[in-house]
């Protein structure tokens, strides 16, 4: 169970119940080959808003920076009505990690939503840029980078509208360099230069389209990396798809990311030499790492911290539920330092042991309890000021007062469904059974430890309280 | 107005001296001395104000004919404002800090900034807590870096920096070290006091995986300072009357604590939106107000209890606003600001440079004249004790109000 769960949560956002019961003679290829298979197709578009036609016009949101098309009090109801669309999409968002079984493309689209961090108040352009990534997570990143490079979201975050002939803005190219493919110190400030000049033009129209603005394009010589010509945005794509160095760096987040916080060098070495080679094929470099014998090594399992999102995710999927107020998940994410769609900046959520402080541990060990025993949330999170454009209350404040006031509780979990999938289990294996299905770490916590709290009267009693004690360990914060 | 950058370094405007009617000495005197921890014992109280608040409204230059003329709706009449000098002005809520401005215990510090402004909120706010250069994405924060220091891996509570709040800002986070976010001494306290997690430190306080080592340390700590800092807000509690405002009820928490032994030398704690884009006299005033009460009590409290010396209250805010006013009553984002320091303990007062010159702007905004990380590298060394370069990554030249 111990292998097959790590490419479960490596792969995805951990088992469901039945996925416990389905147990087969593990082989790597085998279930990898069974993990691709569900993710393969090509995912729905996640929507929240039809168009541009629903008035979220280009810099809405950006005081200052729009035009004076609208009066103010019709541009705060846009604002507002896009505030809630991005909302939407974060929950919308969640729900297919939770209920998708194309797990491995929501992972990876997770990993990529970091790697092109972006913020746009625009939720228009935030539908597009997910579906671009949705579409392009396990294909090609040169077709990744090259989508998402051109999408309104990013091309607007990063400025390249600013971005003229005569008078660079190189936001734009320094970010696609220094966090999207070569790395920081693989790059000159002349490249940086030479690139901005390269990118002018890039930009997009009132219907969210990328479009080429040849008039203020720089159509002059430019040398970048030791390549000269007279190139523009898709040359310097080009030119820096061309440099290993692109595949190496990667590589090397993807495998943070899936593997382990501490790379190993000849790893990434043999990993990111042959994802350059294929192509920069992103489904043969993860099926290079997920059917690796050293993926399934003891000092690649169960070590890695999980991000708020994934432990949301997780905690719904192995323990199904209903939600009252599914608002209530962006709450947590704001306890806990993810909020989806609002990157810390540009350089996207840096993990690992970031996640973790006295407090933030603190509202993890306590997320089980709070959904399945009805313990108030209690607690008041930050306001996010690009988000909320100084109206008084953070934007998810009216959750707090209505989650308070239920005193079920923030979700009814469905514990028929947990009991049925450990059904064939005696009840004196049953400890074992939930802490692997639970916990990747070895040894379990001791027996007594949690049995010491546990609900004896029933066998359903049992069961959940001692999921629920299992969720709240510092184990439980590790995949 | 001609804004010579640096000078004010070695000039200082000496504006408010003729104001000092009350030495420090006499203040103080026949004030109960309850303090467990010996006055001397200095504490930074930083406070933030989240959204970028207006500066030009904060501290008015109310006989400048710029101001006045990209402000017609917006901008306050000399009448209405509180008279610093003949030529500045404070907003008319902030009557206690114009108060603590007479009295001596109060320095302002104009056009504080820093290269390549970012008007994003969150960028901006990034820059100020990882105090990173514009251009660079730092992981951790300069209280927190001062709390890597300060605790050196070595001491029995990493409680030296707090963060009154429920979620622990990027400002706390170190390397070695994280702050810990505590918005209510007895909540924390409560909600760590969960018996299965004592039962799991009991018998499984030692992980040969480093990572989850780290959980369970960051646990065990996690419940050890909140029964420290519990029993610390218990010993001493502040007994003064504050408004039963947020900010009001996080003032007294930080006196009370300040009163007892604890070992903690920084508090943080924010207050906003002053993100007035729109209306932004009721938003401003309302906030002000609420600043200006809670503020107000705190001073009067630690003067009681004679500790108005050894604590140093610093405001600041991510970015300024704009130049013009803009078509709502309000102001878009801008770049520097003013910051406030208030305290007992300051070397110069009163305002510390020049006003902003309005007249060189940079596309419609102020250009700053002294860098927040001087700032930072000032509240370090002089206040703080610590070594400023270290925490700060570079040498970063101090300033000499403290």
């Amino acid at each position: 169970m111990l292998l097959q769960n790590h490419l479960f949560w490596r792969s995805g956002f951990g088992p469901t119940p039945q996925m416990q019961n389905q147990a087969k003679a593990f082989t790597a290829k085998k279930y990898w080959d069974a993990v691709w298979q569900s993710a393969e197709k090509a995912p729905m578009p996640l929507q929240v808003t039809q168009s541009m036609a629903d008035g979220m016009m280009n810099g809405l949101g950006q005081p200052g920076g729009q035009a004076q098309m609208e009066s103010e009090a019709s541009r705060e109801v846009l604002r507002k009505q896009s505030r809630q669309n991005i909302r939407n999409l974060n929950l919308l968002w969640i729900n297919e990690m939770v209920e998708s079984p194309a797990q491995l493309r929501e992972k990876m689209s997770l990993f990529w939503h970091g790697h092109f961090a972006c913020r746009s108040l625009n939720a228009f352009f935030q539908q597009q840029l997910l579906h671009s990534i949705r579409e392009n997570a396990l294909g090609s990143f040169a077709t990744l980078l090259r989508e998402v490079s051109k999408s309104p979201a990013m091309l607007q975050f990063l400025n390249n509208q600013q971005n003229r002939k005569n008078s660079p803005n190189e936001n734009f190219a320094r970010e696609v360099m220094e966090l999207f493919t070569l790395g920081r110190g693989n790059y000159s400030e002349k490249d940086v230069k030479e690139a901005a000049r390269a990118f002018t033009g890039w930009s997009f129209d009132l219907s969210g389209q990328f479009i080429f603005r040849k008039g203020i394009h720089d159509g002059g010589q430019k040398t970048l990396l030791g390549k000269t010509g007279n190139f523009n945005g898709d040359d310097v794509i080009d030119v820096l798809l061309a440099k290993e160095q692109t595949a190496a760096f990667i590589t090397n987040k993807i495998y943070r990311f899936l593997v382990n916080d501490a790379p190993n060098p000849d790893h990434i070495k043999w990993l990111s030499k042959r994802f350059f080679e294929s192509q920069y094929s992103i489904q043969k470099l993860l099926e290079d790492i997920f059917t690796a014998s050293w993926f399934y090594d003891k000092a690649n399992i169960g070590n890695r911290i999980k991000s708020p999102v994934e432990l949301l995710v997780g905690l719904r999927r192995q323990m199904p539920m209903k939600l009252h107020n599914e608002a209530s998940q962006l709450v947590f994410q704001r306890a806990l330092g993810q909020v989806l769609m609002y990157p810390p900046n540009v350089a996207g959520w840096p993990g690992g042991q970031n996640w973790i402080d006295a407090s933030a541990l603190m509202f993890r060990m306590r997320l089980p309890q709070i959904l399945a025993q009805g313990q108030a949330i209690n607690l008041k999170t930050k306001g996010d000021d690009d988000a909320d454009m100084g109206r008084m209350q953070p934007a998810d404040s009216p959750i707090l007062p209505a989650v308070a006031a239920r005193q079920r509780g923030v979700a009814t979990i469905n514990w028929e469904e947990i009991v049925a999938a450990f059904a064939n289990v005696n009840r004196e294996n049953l400890y074992q059974q939930l802490g692997e299905s639970l916990l990747q770490m070895r040894p379990l916590p001791p027996k007594a430890t949690l049995e010491a709290f546990a609900q004896k009267e029933s066998r359903e009693q049992y069961i959940s309280s001692i999921m629920v004690w299992l969720m709240s360990t510092p184990e439980y914060q590790l995949c | 107005m001609h804004i010579r950058r640096r000078q004010f370094l070695q000039q200082g405007t000496m504006a408010a001296a003729g104001t000092m009617l009350i030495p420090q000495f006499l203040q103080a005197l026949g004030q109960p001395q309850v303090a467990a921890v010996p006055p001397g014992t200095k504490v930074l109280v930083v406070l933030q104000l989240s959204g970028g608040n207006d500066g030009l409204n904060t501290i008015i230059p109310v006989r400048n004919d710029i101001y006045y003329r990209s402000r017609p709706r917006i901008g306050i009449a000399k009448d209405k404002a509180l008279a610093l000098t003949d030529e500045v002005g404070i907003h008319p809520a902030l009557t206690h800090f114009k108060q603590c401005y007479d009295q001596g215990e109060m320095a302002i510090l104009n056009s504080v900034g820093y290269p390549n402004p970012d008007r994003s909120h969150f960028r901006s706010m990034d820059i100020w807590h990882s105090a990173s250069p514009s251009n660079q994405y730092w992981n951790t924060g300069w209280l927190g870096r001062y709390l890597d220091a300060a605790c050196n891996g070595t001491c029995a509570h990493a409680t030296q920096a707090l963060e009154i709040d429920d979620v622990l800002s990027l400002a706390l986070k170190g390397d070695q070290q994280k702050g810990m976010a505590v918005q209510d001494p007895a909540r924390l306290y409560s909600s760590s006091q969960n018996k299965l997690y004592r039962s799991l430190l009991a018998t499984k306080a030692q992980q040969e995986e480093p990572t989850a080592n780290y959980l369970y340390k960051t646990l065990g700590n996690a419940i050890n300072n909140a029964d420290y800092i519990f029993k610390a807000s218990k010993a001493s509690t502040s007994t003064a009357t504050y408004p039963s405002t947020e900010l009001g009820k996080s003032l007294k928490t930080i006196a009370s604590l300040v009163f007892s032994d604890i070992n903690t030398k920084v508090y943080y704690v924010s207050l906003g939106s002053f993100d007035t884009h729109t209306n932004q006299d009721n938003q401003q005033n309302r906030l002000f107000t609420e600043l200006n009460g809670a503020v107000g009590a705190f001073v009067s409290d630690l003067k009681a209890q004679g500790r108005f010396d050894d604590v140093l209250l610093c405001t600041f805010s991510e970015f300024g606003r704009r130049v013009a006013q803009n078509g709502s009553g309000g102001t878009d984002h801008g770049t520097a600001n003013n910051m406030f320091f208030v305290g007992g303990g300051l070397k110069r007062k009163g305002l510390l440079n020049d006003m902003p010159n309005l007249s060189t702007l940079e596309n419609g905004d102020l250009i700053h004249q002294v860098d927040f990380k001087n700032v930072y590298a000032t509240l370090l060394n002089q206040w703080l004790k610590a070594d400023a370069n270290a925490i700060l990554g570079t040498p970063t030249q101090a300033l000499d109000f403290i």
